[in-house]
This record gives structure tokens, sequence and C-alpha cells, in this order.
């Protein structure tokens, strides 16, 4: 998966890109049929409702002093603020306001890198972390930093014992993402933060595929700094918001963008009114829906799972199904490449972390970091179900997606010869 | 990324599906590919032993739609053909033909392998001649 946008190191064709022969919809159903929330989601109407003002007469600069204007614009950043630091149980002036959480993840990690240099500089990671952070640490490892990258083990988990051996006595942070972007899968994030208060080392976590999705205390977890982001969780792309503890232990970040002091002076540029209008809201509907919107999700990812292994043999889930998000399923259709079944489920938006649908033709590096080969990571599909996915959509994808990998099975040779008993592993195949 | 209306046709009907008798004598298998690759092509091919014309084709393919397409397109071009001619067939051929785009030109590489190697492997069971350009082919065992 090259996937990258945030996240999406699993990319989307299209839909309606490739065949004609789409099955018809079903009653109740309007294709395309989005199911790659994980991606991007829309944008709740009630969002869209709440930020209107502020993209028409409302139209202040929230730094402006002196006016009504702007008094407005301001009144409005702090209700967001507010909504934000209710949904993490943090307080309102934690809150830090960015472009979405690319930005949010590179202000976390090179701002305590370089905030706390005289202290130490290593960094603790681990393998199957967004981009944002992967290369974020690339960066601070050119600039003299140590940068370890925990394994996971094949449920996509790190193990604690590999974080406690992790430590030394330069150790200034450890960043773990709360939720995988691919597999969905939950990080024990309490026991981490447990672990990283014991040692007076700081805690960040990319948070964006968890907030407002499961519950997330900064304060019950130890989480130092947390990023998040708006376009996830049915709020506008291009904001998101990063938490930085004020107290036990008060938290430092040196400022990345040089400006007008705006975030206290954390985070230079006028802010995005609307958007960040859009993101308190988008928090504070999640914060309202969360528990019954996450067991509706999972229920309805459990009968897609269901179907598919019901009806397909040789399936793969593809990370822990005991600590994983409840709206995430991925799956590899072993025997059938994850692009040609993308193109014959071409009125479903999901994503693949084969290679074909990569700019780097390099499978997925998650799915590979689990342990999985090359082939079966090609097979891989990933589903993201969201707050507007119905039931007759789900049973839409999992019976479209069961009559293309049939199809597929029937053409692929490597399918037939395991029908055959033949074992695959041991012809010397000519990798090109 | 769009697909052409040719690739999204063989795609949708894809050509000449199935298998032979791999250990028939006038039968040549080519298969290439690696599934770690995330493509693997096998075709195969018929050939009357008088003429040297490719009689008959069959294919299955592991991989993308362009993959998939280039392979079909490859079996409809043999069939017909001898098997001389047959070598002739270019990968440059079947990405014009079916509108790769840059990323999908090693489909085509694979399907022109395919071919070299299903009739590779033809010749080596019937003793005819090798070429420098069939020593590289790989034939199922």
């Amino acid at each position: 998966m090259s996937m990258n946008t945030f996240d999406d190191d699993v990319t989307t064709v299209p839909a309606a890109t490739a065949n004609g022969n789409s099955g018809k919809a079903p009653k109740g159903v309007k294709l395309p049929i989005y199911m790659d929330n994980h991606a991007t989601s829309p944008i709740d109407p009630r969002v869209l409702e709440a930020m209107m003002p502020y993209l028409t007469g409302i139209f202040g600069n929230a730094a402006s002093r002196n006016h009504s204007f702007g008094w407005e614009a301001e009144g409005a950043v702090e209700k967001a603020r507010e909504q934000v630091a209710k949904l993490i149980g943090a307080t309102a002036k934690e809150i830090i306001f960015t472009s979405g959480a690319t930005e949010s993840n590179n202000l976390a990690l090179k701002g305590i890198a370089e905030m706390y240099r005289e202290r130490g500089n290593h960094i603790i990671t681990q393998v199957t972390e967004h981009k944002a952070i992967l290369d974020t640490c690339k960066r601070l490892e050119k600039a003299g930093y140590r940068v370890t990258y925990l394994p996971v083990k094949a449920d996509g988990l790190i193990d604690l014992e590999d974080l406690k051996r992790a430590f030394d006595e330069k150790t200034i942070l450890v960043s773990i993402m709360f939720a995988n972007n691919e597999i969905g899968v939950v990080q024990p994030v309490a026991e981490i933060g447990k672990m990283c208060r014991e040692r007076g080392v700081l805690f960040h976590s990319d948070g964006v595929q968890a907030v407002g999705k499961i519950p997330v205390d900064v304060n019950s977890m130890n989480i130092d700094v947390l990023s998040l982001s708006g376009h996830k969780i049915y709020g506008p792309k291009g904001v998101g918001a990063l938490y930085v503890r004020r107290r036990n232990p008060r938290v430092q970040i040196s400022e990345q963008i040089n400006g007008g002091g705006h975030e206290r002076g954390m985070r230079s540029g006028t802010l995005n009114v609307p958007g960040i209008v859009g993101l308190g809201k988008a928090c504070e509907i999640s914060g309202q829906e969360m528990a019954a919107e996450g067991e509706r999700l999972s229920k309805l990812r459990d009968k897609l799972k269901a179907k598919l292994e019901g009806a397909l043999d040789y399936i793969h889930v593809n990370g822990s199904m005991e600590h994983r998000l409840p709206n995430n399923l991925n799956i590899s259709f072993v025997y059938v490449e994850g692009e040609s079944l993308l193109m014959g489920i071409n009125d479903v938006a999901v994503s693949s972390g084969s290679a074909c649908t990569s700019a780097t033709l390099e499978p997925s590096y998650v799915l590979k970091a689990l342990g999985l080969g090359d082939d079966v990571a090609h097979s891989s599909i990933r589903f993201g179900l969201g707050r507007f996915n119905t039931e007759a959509e789900v049973d839409y994808v999992a019976d479209k997606v069961i009559d293309i990998v049939k199809k597929l099975r029937e053409l692929s040779p490597l399918y037939e010869m395991v029908k055959e008993g033949i074992d695959i592993s041991k012809i010397e195949w000519q990798a090109h | 990324m769009a697909y052409s209306d040719k690739v999204i046709d063989h795609y949708n009907n894809p050509r000449n599906v199935g298998q032979m008798d791999k250990n028939s004598d006038s039968v040549g298998t080519g298969l290439v590919g690696a599934p770690e690759c995330g493509d693997v092509m096998r075709l195969q091919i018929r050939v009357n032993p008088e003429t040297q014309v490719i009689e008959e084709a069959k294919f299955k393919t592991f991989g993308c739609g362009s993959a998939i397409a280039s392979s079909s397109l490859a079996t409809e071009w043999v069939k017909g053909k001898t098997v001389s001619e047959a070598m002739e067939i270019k990968n440059t051929d079947i990405v014009k033909e079916l509108a790769l785009p840059p990323v999908k030109i090693h489909c085509s590489v694979l399907a022109e392998d395919a071919i070299r190697a299903a009739i590779g492997d033809w010749k080596k069971k019937n003793g005819v001649g090798e070429t420098a350009a069939t020593a590289a082919a790989v034939a199922a065992k």
C-alpha cells in the first residue's frame, strides 16, 4: 500500500473505473458504496451545519482582539477547544489546533526532540506506525537522534517486554499509535503510558484512528501528547489537533512554525475557524454516539466477516480481532491479487495492501511486519466501516466480494495448484 | 488508476482460461512470475507437430487486472501462429494494444516471458533446438 495520504497506506481504487457489469443495487442501497473510512470519512451533516456560519457571515480572524468580528471567531474556536478536550479527558488549554494529524505528529516528535535534547536523544516507536511518524523519525535520525523501532507480534501488537528493554537513560519519548490505520489493532496504550510515567519518559500517541471511535482518556492512560484529526471522525479535512499535557508533567514543545505566536506560541498561523468549529462539533457528536455506534459497527463488521468466512476458503484475517477497532476488517483472500479484486468490486470503495495499488510497488509494510508473506499482503483488502454504512450495504459488499473472489480463483493458477495438492512454496519461482 | 476499455474487456471476459495436460508431448507450459511479486502467469500452448502451428492456448493468472488482460491477450495472439511467429510477439505490442500505463509494463513483460517459456518447454520436449531467447524459459514441473 502506498497509500500515502495520511493513513492510507492503502490506496483506494476509485469506484467506477473498471468494469461496467456491476450488479444492480438492491433496494435501499445506493452505489457506489463507501467503505474506506480509515482513509477519510464524509462530513456529518450536523458538522457542516455547525460550520456554515463560519464559511459565510462570520469570517473574522480569531486573533483580532479589537472588534466583534474577531471576538465571535475567537468564541467559536474556544468552544471547539472545549469540545475536543472533553472527548479525550483533557482541558481546553491543552489543545493546539493544527492542519491535521501529519502536522500534529511532526510537531509532537520534532517539538519534543528539540526541547528535550539536553536530557537525551533516544526515541522509541514501532514499525507499523503511520508514515507521518516513521518519516519524521527518519528525519530525526539524520539530525543525530537514535530511534528504536519495536517489532510487532503476529497479531499486530507490540510486546511490552520489548518496550521495557528498549528504554535507556537517554530515552526522552515513546511514540506508539493508539490504533492502526490498516489493520485496526489497538495497542496496549494504558500499559505503555504507565511504563513511560514510571520512567519519567514522555508518551505520545497518534490517536487518529482511535479518537471518536473508542474511549480515549489522556489522564487514566498517562498519555502526554496525542494527535488527532478532523476528517477521520466525520469532520472536515485540513484540521487536526495536538493535545499537550500541561500538568503532571508539564510538557514543553518547541514550535515548528514561526509567526504570530498563535496557539500559545506552539503553532503560529491564522486559525482555520470553520475547520476548527467542524472538528469541535465532530468531537462532540462522537463523544455522544461512540458507544452505540461502536456496537452497531462491530456487529456489522462481524456479520461481514462471518459471511466471507462462510463462503470462501483460504481467507486470513490480518491482526488481532480481540484488540481491534469496531469498524475495521482486514482480510487476505489468498491466491487472489488485491488490485484485481478491487477492479471487480468497482462499485465498492475499499483499499488493498497489494503492491499494485501503491506508488512504490511495495506491498503493505504493516502486513509484512506481522510476518505475512508478500503473497498474502498482495491479497489483502481493508474494509473500513463508518457511521453512514447500513446493513444492506454490508450484505451487498459481502455478496459482491464472494462472487468476485470465486471468479478470480477460477483464473488463479495458484488456487488450482493448491486445490490439486501441490505445495506452491516448493516451486522455484522466478522473482522479477 | 483508470483502466482502458480493452483491459476491462479482458478482465470481464478472459479468453482461453483453463489448463491442458502438461505431460502431453504436444503441450508446452510456461509458468512465470512469483506469488511474492503479486503476479504468476501460466500459459500453455498445444502445437501441431507437423506444421508447428499453435492450435490451442490456455492461461491462468494470479495478478492485477492488467496482468490478467496481458495473458488473456497473449493466448489470443499465439493461437494460429507458428512457434517461430509467436516468438516474435513483443511486450511492447501488448502495451500498445491494451494501452497499459508505465507502472503496468511489467505485466506485458511477464506475458512475453510466458509465451517464450511455453514455447521453450515445447521445444525441449520435442527436441527442437533451443535458442538464446528460450534458454531462460521456465517450465512447470
